[in-house]
């Protein structure tokens, strides 16, 4: 027999992309979703990437994907197996709230008897920039858990792993089972063969209510920012170099 | 009445700009809710405690100091247990730390320990009634998002650069505290911390930073970079993604969408074109000064102040007369 096989779950959310021009909803507390494309938010793309390189490297194992939505959620699972996953839950709710301690009860609930080694999840989702799903899960659950990391290495029944500081950078070590949140760096997300997205449709798609629990944190208000005032050319070369000078000590104040 | 617990961060037994940041936000907070007090926990190897003085000067009216010799490296396992512990018995309204990497670990710790709502990244804190209200800029700081946080207690983590600290004078009263969990009992050990460039703020501290992009055309040039950076005296140097790709800059230089969101006073973004997700890192920064060759280039857009020319050519003039600027005052 070779090294031990991995269970892992990688939990995934599934958001609007990143380059869209966002309007309000006419509720003005959302987003309007007309017209926005949506799929596997980046940080979870690295996750699950990082999972089946894992799970490729060490021969056997499961990658299973997990996400709290709706059921448009479904598409982006059914990506994930496509990528290479072995199956997927659906925790379903109407939306995913704002309060990431209840989505963090959800996924434990689905968790915690699932013999998982590994559970991974992105440092954060591009729409509410939080980071505290995965490591509420790890708390719930028990289990070490290491946020934000950029290169993570699994043998032996345990992990290392790289984060990133401010100006600095943390090598550690830990015990599976274990949570682990991933920054890019990790791993680039493949995309789907059509021999993958075939082999998908006869994957295992579970769905089941979330267990989310008392919601105390909701959305009030969402606007977008106040506009910058439109940029301003103040000369070319060299030659401008003066006047910026000036503006930067008269102007701006911060020379 | 309600009190207010912060967690200060400290690295090398200094206190992180964050950590007043996040003093000078609970001070504000307890005194929105009819005045409480303003508790600070600071947790470090023996010796972190001189650094309760300057947390009474910007507002703490008690130091909690956690002095222990296995807390010389982030024992997050330690640290979150013991602040935990701390706010349990203290009754407080809300724990309030920074977001930056070590408060985006312990928050949520912090949340699920204590069972308490948590807000992140947060940009303005008020009491509406039973309920905090806290702004967040979502999407990558295209969508403001304001929360409503129900529940006695809450965790708030408080974006770096969103509130400035203030002297705000008590006489702290500190109290030494043992760690509610032995740090070398920690599942997850750190082997090794490896420190980046030294003798530069971080680009999260720093009032002024200068950012490369491609259009310095080699890693070699980013030395112009850091002789600009090195006129202004205070300034941290950034980079763009397609840089930190080319390993011309570590990643961690790397400022964008998914990099480091920063807001500095003064941002200089040199050979940038200012793609959309560069600009969801940057475009909160007070003043943004734009230099490069194409005069369509999208950073222009933003640039309070846009030269357009060679960077090659610009920036050492810049760095120049800024040396000449500071010399004279």
């Amino acid at each position: 027999m070779g090294a031990p096989t991995v269970k892992i779950a990688v939990c995934i959310k599934r958001t609007p992309d990143s380059e869209s021009r966002f309007r309000i909803a006419s509720s003005g507390i959302a987003i309007d979703e007309a017209g926005l494309k949506f799929d596997i938010d980046d940080f979870a793309g690295y996750a699950v990437e990082a999972a089946l390189q894992i799970n490729e490297k060490g021969g056997g194992g499961e990658t299973v994907i997990v996400a709290v939505g709706p059921d448009s959620v479904q598409e982006s699972l059914r990506k994930a197996m496509s990528m290479g996953a072995d199956r997927a839950v659906q925790l379903k709710a109407d939306s995913v709230p704002a309060d990431g301690l209840a989505v963090a009860k959800a996924l434990a609930a689905e968790l915690k008897d699932g013999g998982y080694d590994l559970i991974l999840f992105g440092k954060h989702a591009f729409d509410t920039s939080a980071g505290v799903v995965g490591t509420a899960t790890a708390e719930l659950l028990g289990l070490p858990c290491v946020t934000a990391v950029s290169q993570l290495d699994v043998a032996n029944g345990r992990g290392s792993a790289r984060r990133e500081l401010e100006g600095a950078a943390e090598l550690v070590e830990f015990p599976l089972p274990a949570v682990v949140t991933i920054d890019e760096g990790v791993a680039r997300p493949r995309y789907p063969s059509l021999k993958g997205i075939m082999a998908a449709k006869k994957k295992p798609l579970e769905s089941k209510p979330a267990q989310l629990g008392a919601v105390r944190v909701t959305v009030q208000k969402a606007e977008l920012p106040p506009e910058r005032p439109a940029g301003r050319i103040i000369g070319e070369g060299a030659a401008a170099v003066p006047e910026l000078v000036r503006l930067l000590q008269n102007e701006a104040k911060v020379l | 009445m309600a009190n207010v617990l912060v967690f200060a961060e400290t690295r090398g037994n200094a206190l992180r700009k964050v950590a007043l940041e996040a003093v000078t936000a609970a001070r504000a907070l307890a005194d929105a809710s009819g005045g409480g007090e303003v508790h600070a926990i600071v947790a470090g190897p023996p010796g972190v405690g001189a650094a309760a003085q300057q947390l009474g000067a910007h507002g703490a009216d008690v130091v909690y100091v956690v002095e222990h010799a296995g807390l010389s490296s982030f024992e997050r396992e330690s640290i979150a247990a013991t602040v935990a512990e701390r706010a349990k018995q203290g009754g407080y309204r809300a724990v309030l730390l920074g977001f930056s990497t070590q408060g985006r670990d312990l928050g949520p710790r912090l949340a699920a320990k204590l069972d308490a709502p948590i807000a992140s990244d947060v940009t303005e804190i008020s009491v509406a009634g039973d309920a905090i209200v806290a702004k967040h800029p979502g999407y990558a700081n295209k969508v403001i998002v304001t929360l409503t946080l129900s529940g006695s207690l809450v965790v708030l983590t408080v974006r770096p650069g969103a509130y400035t600290p203030k002297e705000a004078p008590h006489s702290a009263r500190t109290e030494s505290i043992q760690p509610a969990v032995d740090p070398s009992a920690a599942r997850v050990v750190v082997k090794q911390v490896v420190e980046g460039a030294k003798g530069r703020p971080d680009l999260g501290e720093a009032p002024i930073i200068i950012a490369g992009g491609r259009g310095l055309k080699a890693a070699d040039n980013f030395k112009l970079v850091e002789e600009l950076a090195d006129a202004f005296g205070n300034a941290a140097v950034g980079a763009t993604r397609a840089v930190t790709d080319d390993g011309w800059r570590p990643h961690s230089d790397q400022i964008g969408q998914t990099g480091r969101q920063v807001s500095p006073q003064l941002y200089v973004a040199v050979g940038i074109s200012g793609a959309i997700q560069h600009l969801a890192g940057m475009r909160t920064s007070k003043t943004i000064v734009a230099i490069n060759k194409d005069k369509d280039a999208p950073i222009f857009k933003v640039a309070d102040y846009g030269i357009v020319g060679d960077v090659l050519e610009v920036v050492p003039a810049l760095t120049t007369a800024v040396k000449a600027a500071r010399a004279s005052h």
